[in-house]
């Protein structure tokens, strides 16, 4: 379609869609006395329950676990996703890539940001580690704190280059490590089954409110995403990095 | 109030970020348009999940449980729809990598190859 | 038995967790294995739980993960906090479809060796995971984001063949219009929870039943549906289908064209039965009238598109959308005769289809090419999948004993009762061009005719294809023909299955008593399992599978089979069909941009005719 009849298509529908939205927004709010119910269900009774004061972590892995466990595996699937579609099996047969660690196309920084640099990771990951543990506590959980885990391997690549980062971040190991978090996640949902009860039902003792050992599998369950996600964010990273900074030679 | 300034920057949010990906020349800035347009659903959810003179929903460090805090729910979407949105930009990079090295160029109109 | 109902998702996502971890170290072959046994066993399990919710007084097994239940949080009196999986006899037969369609996918593709690791094997696992869940759930968030695993597993498998330049036009086609539906699915929900404070559909229901929010309730329901609008190809929506069908690889476009894009109409059912009906001033009238016009729509959009094909998987691509259409009148006419007939209908299509693409992969392993003209001749190499193509097309036609021809027949009556008769005319349409056009195909690879083009399919697009398989010199590998044998014998046999329609009729019935079905759901609101059971339940009509409908449309077919084979259509006639259908061509440009216009332009669109239709 030509550029003039796009845009008319699309302004006409623009316009449409802006005054549903506007309508749809103006409209009166519902009945008070519902609209609170989930908020009122979720927040006291995520510390009489179960021991949990952050109740964003208790509504995200224990009131609907089963939405965290799908969005787990949302990540699961967009990096294998990406490990797939950045893949050339027959340039690599051919020998035209230079390998991204011998292609001397690194960011080369001074020693002055190297040791600002290299001086964050070990805070980083305690932090990371802080955040991943203490989700059923205060904000935090294994969503966030993952990726605070995983910006640690990304300055290591920033300061030292990806020789570097190859040596540090083992593949393989990265790629067990995200198949166990995600695996884990089920087979804590499993516990419940083998009590007797629901799937993703919260059996482990719930410790009391407010120490690191509260909330059960909510606990558990955040470290497993913590592992998962960190360890699907560095796969990404690698998947990228190893394909953006490789050489490659024309084909004939 | 909030609620309605937040409905009405999620709108602009969704509508520009609609322009953006319908006049773009770059996948790059077609990915961030995306982006733009996925940011619309998470302040429209904070505005929905806010009460007022209410506190964050975390009872660490003594806070009474009888303290008004807002609605964890819809943190928990917002989680859920933040992840949604990195797992599909990375996607949408991946291809816009590949794209760039089969065909040279990064112009989402030149990348057709299938017509009609 | 209660513990099998998360089976279904959590299975497969268990065992696509561990091949990923472990699957490397061991043979291919043993992979290949676990991963067929797996799609095996959840075809199993939702068969066996399809029954259950079947049986009895026909109330729905309901779920609730983690154990909350409603009343578990004595501050939240009855309200359902956590979340629940709703298996009805629909559902779950929904379900039992899609891992019957994986399995004979996952049997086809044992002859792939093009493979990267275990990927392949995990992420179909993860697909049959996600849409699994979305037919079994009864929560609107959990809906959207099985909707949205469904999706991201969907463009990856959809470009996995990332060093060709088709599939990435096909994964990007298919990523940004889906994505951009999906967060608008989440702006509605967004909307709905702000208004009922509830995200489970039952709830959300019965809060809109007792506190009528007009307007507002069509534009949640618009918004809720238009990711799965998106999902489900209705015009004008449905471009990024034929560019992702036809190049994702045989054994994944067979899931796509047979249930992925069905579930999208599925979901849009299931979220206006389970919260938006029942609302005193309903906007019944209101979404039958979009329905049927836009099902009609792209019904004979898909089908003027799908003739003007030579690439035979776009062909089959195009098809979907024709069969999308009619299957959205069948929802439309929001009865439970015509709900009856979609379940049919659609396990009817997904069988033919399904075999259909299995049959193109085979041309693909034998002779390297799906394209119409170059497989001219070529036929007698691979005689069975001829014969199973042929008997795929009668399916297309809505030939009985398949399901399109019975459920057709209930669509046909229920739009009789709704005083809608002209439905027929449609179907007959959609299935003589569609069955017609594989027909060609037939005549061209198989007989050996129509040496040259018809005028209609001058400007058809020609697609680079590279084989997905090794080892071609033989005969076809019974691991490909088995399966597409198999699925059509499926879906012959469904509609003739004693019992089979009647339990189809009376499951769609209670679905759609709101009331009890939802007091059923919420446990403990009073009775609903004996009201369900007692609700007045329509009787089946005994019929002959709308032979004569089958009749006309096969001769249809035949005829514009022919009419495209021999010079019939290089003259006038065939000038001028093929003037219009290059006028559609030139709206699908492939281009990214192109459809998201469409998109936004088909959402104001809607939303006009649903707030007249009132």
């Amino acid at each position: 379609m030509r550029r003039v009849s796009r845009l008319t298509v699309f302004f006409a529908g623009e316009l449409g869609l802006a005054a549903l939205l506007t309508a749809a927004a103006l409209h009166e709010p519902g009945p008070t006395s519902e609209r609170d119910r989930y908020r009122v269900a979720t927040t006291a009774p995520s510390v009489d329950l179960r021991q949990v004061t952050d109740a964003v972590s208790a509504v995200n892995f224990d009131f609907r676990g089963i939405d965290t466990l799908g969005e787990e595996f949302i990540l699961f699937v967009s990096v294998s996703g990406v490990l797939v579609l950045l893949r050339e099996p027959e340039a690599e047969e051919r020998g035209l890539i230079i390998d991204a660690a011998d292609a001397g196309r690194d960011m080369k920084p001074t020693s002055a940001m190297r040791g600002w640099m290299v001086g964050t990771v070990g805070p980083k990951v305690l932090f990371g580690l802080y955040i991943v543990g203490h989700g059923a506590l205060s904000p935090g959980g294994g969503f966030q704190g993952g990726v605070i885990l995983a910006t640690a391997p990304m300055i290591i690549y920033l300061a030292d280059g990806f020789k570097v980062f190859r040596r540090i971040v083992k593949f393989r190991m990265v790629e067990i490590a995200e198949a166990a978090g995600a695996t884990a996640f089920l087979v804590l949902g499993l516990l419940g089954i083998l009590a007797g009860r629901e799937y993703l039902t919260n059996v482990l003792p719930l410790g009391e409110a407010n120490t690191a050992s509260s909330g059960g599998t909510v606990v558990a369950i955040s470290w497993a995403t913590g592992i998962e996600v960190c360890a699907g964010f560095v796969l990404v990273m690698y998947a990228f990095l190893q394909h953006v900074l490789a050489k490659r030679e024309a084909a004939e | 109030m909030i609620f309605y300034a937040s409905m009405a920057v999620a709108g602009w949010l969704l509508l520009v970020g609609l322009y953006g990906i319908v006049t773009s020349r770059h996948l790059m800035h077609l990915c961030l348009c995306l982006t733009v347009l996925q940011s619309a659903t998470y302040v429209m959810l904070t505005g929905i999940g806010n009460r007022r003179g209410a506190s964050a929903p975390v009872y660490a460090g003594g806070v009474p449980t009888s303290a008004p805090v807002v609605d964890p729910v819809v943190q928990a979407l917002m989680l859920t729809d933040i992840v949604v949105e990195a797992t599909v930009v990375a996607l949408l990079l991946a291809i816009t990598l590949q794209v760039q090295k089969k065909t040279g160029s990064t112009d989402p109109d030149n990348v057709s190859v299938m017509k009609g | 038995m209660a513990w099998l109902v998360p089976m279904p998702v959590a299975g497969p996502l268990l065992v696509a967790a561990v091949i990923a971890a472990v699957g490397g170290m061991f043979p291919r072959r043993l992979v290949d294995a676990l991963a067929t046994v797996t799609a095996g066993a959840v075809l199993v399990v939702c068969v066996v739980l399809a029954r259950e919710a079947g049986a009895g007084h026909g109330a729905p097994l309901v779920y609730w993960f983690g154990g909350w239940r409603p009343g578990s949080v004595a501050r939240a009196g009855a309200f359902p906090v956590g979340v629940s999986f709703v298996v009805d006899p629909l559902g779950a037969s929904m379900a039992s479809l899609v891992s019957l369609l994986m399995l004979a996918a996952m049997m086809f593709s044992w002859a792939w060796f093009k493979e990267v690791k275990v990927f392949f094997r995990t992420i179909m696992l993860i697909f049959l995971a996600a849409m699994c869940g979305l037919c079994l759930t009864g929560d609107l968030f959990n809906l959207f984001v099985w909707f949205e695993l469904m999706t991201a597993a969907g463009v990856t498998l959809c470009g996995y063949k990332s060093q060709e330049s088709s599939p990435l036009q096909g994964a990007l086609n298919f990523a940004v219009p889906n994505t951009i539906g999906a967060f608008m699915t989440l702006i509605g929900i967004g909307l709905v929870y702000a208004y009922t404070g509830s995200l489970n559909m039952a709830a959300a229901g019965e809060t809109l039943r007792a506190h009528p929010p007009g307007s507002l309730a069509l534009m949640a329901l618009l918004l809720v549906s238009a990711g799965f609008l998106v999902k489900g190809a209705l015009a004008p929506f449905h471009f990024w289908l034929a560019d992702a069908h036809a190049v994702a690889p045989t054994p994944v476009s067979v899931l796509f064209s047979g249930v992925m894009v069905e579930l999208g109409l599925f979901a849009i059912w299931r979220v206006y039965w389970g919260v938006f009906s029942g609302i005193p001033d309903a906007p019944e009238h209101a979404v039958r009238v979009l329905l049927l016009l836009v099902g009609t729509l792209t019904a004979v959009w898909g089908g003027l598109m799908c003739y003007g094909q030579h690439h035979f998987k776009r062909l089959l691509a195009f098809s979907t959308v024709c069969h999308m259409g009619l299957m959205a009148i069948g929802v439309g006419l929001l009865s439970p005769r015509a709900a009856a007939g979609t379940a049919l209908y659609v396990a009817g299509h997904a069988c033919a289809k399904g075999a259909i693409f299995l049959i193109s992969g085979i041309f693909l392993h034998r002779f390297g090419t799906v394209d119409e003209m170059e497989l001219r001749g070529k036929g007698r190499w691979a005689p069975i999948a001829g014969v199973l193509m042929v008997i795929g097309a009668l399916g297309l036609a809505g030939v009985p004993p398949f399901g399109t021809g019975f459920g057709g027949e209930m669509i046909d009556e229920a739009a009789k009762d709704a005083g809608a008769e002209w439905v027929k005319i449609v179907f007959i349409f959609g299935g003589a061009v569609t069955a017609g056009a594989v027909l060609r195909a037939a005549g061209r690879i198989y007989w050996n005719l129509g040496a040259s083009m018809e005028a209609t399919a001058a400007r058809a697009p020609r697609i680079e294809e590279r084989r997905e398989t090794r080892g071609h010199e033989g005969a076809t590998p019974w691991t490909m023909w088995l399966p597409a044998a198999a699925l059509l014998l499926v879906g012959m046999g469904i509609s003739v299955w004693p019992g089979l329609q009647e339990a189809a009729l009376h499951a769609a019935a209670r679905m759609q008593e709101t009331g009890n079905y939802r007091a059923v759901v919420l446990a403990g609101a009073g009775g609903g399992e004996g009201a369900l059971a007692r609700a007045a339940l329509p009787a089946v009509h005994s019929s002959a599978g709308g032979i004569g409908t089958a009749a006309i449309t096969v001769s249809l077919a035949v005829a514009l089979a022919i009419a495209g084979l021999t010079g019939m259509l290089r003259g006038r006639v065939g000038r001028v069909v093929g003037a219009g259908i290059d006028w559609l061509r030139v709206l699908q440009s492939g281009q990214v941009g192109d459809y998201v216009a469409w998109l936004v332009a088909g959402m104001a669109a809607y939303g006009g005719v649903l707030l007249m239709g009132r």
